[in-house]
């Protein structure tokens, strides 16, 4: 990919030296490597893929929440994507944690991009994240009361009527 | 040219009601304000231009200020985070008003049946005409245009005054 041939394999290798166990579920689906970690490693991981002179990870391009209801004690989730500009390779980090303690360390503090991003996660799954400096809603009303993509919840507008239908249901 | 109301007609007089008279002036210069917010705002920018000219119903001038405003053209999805502006548009224009919701999201929510989008204008201003489709044709525009002169022209010059009416805007928390 890249011309300086970082490939999805040196930058396995480069994480789970400093890393080890912390690092699992490495695969390549459509030759994107992506691995999961734990809450408690994914900032020390982000600086050390900013910082690595070797990977030059410094770009944060997405991250997101989300939610698997049926992964008892990992429900909830967070997604990020970093890019390493100069070699044009791209990794994607998950980590997984309860839905009853949805507590995230920010990572505003390393990326400023970070800062809507996690409103957005916390707007739509109830995360939280510690230590960001504006945790509100971004997109949906202020006064809104729960967090909608939480699959508890259903996706349709509770007060729709003209599809109501006494015998099929909605 | 619009036609001449009923009445007695003479050498150098016309005598005929004043409700006639404000019916038609009214109907036929209603302007409206486009709340344009998706693509039903590209259908209306079609029946503004000159191939199907709005302005033959005497409705060439979009005011983009409520305050000169008869006429609320809400053309789009309308968001519940957008509902408050719709609203507050429709506050602040001068009696008498009409609104005129244009294409399935106006009228009902349309495809978006979720929790993030307001299932239709109505639930929080009184609409007077509603076009369908998704989106409807300039035709349907000018039809439903149409439809706003009609009730323009023979609304009684009291409606604004009575209990019914003041009733209607209560039910929506409308002062």
């Amino acid at each position: 990919m890249s011309e300086q041939g970082l490939t999805n394999e040196k930058v396995l290798e480069n994480i789970t030296a400093v890393f080890g166990e912390a690092i699992s579920d490495a695969h390549e689906p459509y030759g994107l490597l992506t691995v999961t970690t734990t809450r408690d490693q994914i900032i020390t991981l982000l600086t050390h893929l900013y910082n690595d002179a070797e990977l030059k990870m410094n770009f944060l391009t997405t991250m997101c929440g989300i939610h698997y209801p049926e992964n008892k004690g990992q429900e909830l989730g967070v997604i990020y994507h970093v890019h390493s500009l100069v070699h044009n390779v791209r990794l994607r980090i998950k980590i997984f944690f309860p839905i009853e303690d949805p507590v995230v360390p920010t990572a505003t503090k390393l990326y400023a991009t970070a800062n809507w991003m996690e409103r957005e996660a916390f707007d739509f799954y109830g995360i939280q994240f510690e230590g960001h400096p504006n945790l509100i809603r971004i997109l949906n009303v202020e006064d809104m009361t729960y967090h909608p993509m939480r699959k508890e919840y259903p996706l349709e507008d509770g007060t729709r009527e003209d599809k109501v239908d006494v015998f099929f249901g909605r | 040219m619009v036609d001449s109301p009923e009445g007695v007609e003479g050498q150098g007089f016309f005598a005929t009601s004043l409700e006639k008279v404000v019916g038609i002036a009214r109907s036929n210069s209603l302007w409206p304000l486009p709340f344009a917010t998706s693509c039903c705002g590209i259908e209306f920018m079609a029946t503004m231009g000159s191939h199907y000219d709005i302005a033959r119903f005497g409705s060439e001038r979009p005011s983009f200020s409520p305050r000169q405003a008869d006429l609320l053209m809400v053309m789009g999805t309308i968001a519940k985070k957008m509902a408050p502006i719709v609203k507050q548009v429709y506050e602040q224009m001068s009696e008498p008003r009409w609104v005129l919701a244009m294409g399935a999201c106006a009228c009902s929510g349309g495809i978006f049946d979720t929790y993030s989008v307001l299932q239709g204008i109505d639930r929080i201003i009184p609409v007077d005409v509603y076009i369908p489709g998704c989106p409807p044709r300039p035709e349907q525009v000018l039809d439903g245009l149409m439809q706003v002169q009609e009730l323009a022209k023979n609304e009684s010059l009291r409606r604004r005054n009575s209990p019914e009416y003041q009733e209607l805007l209560a039910s929506y928390n409308i002062k």
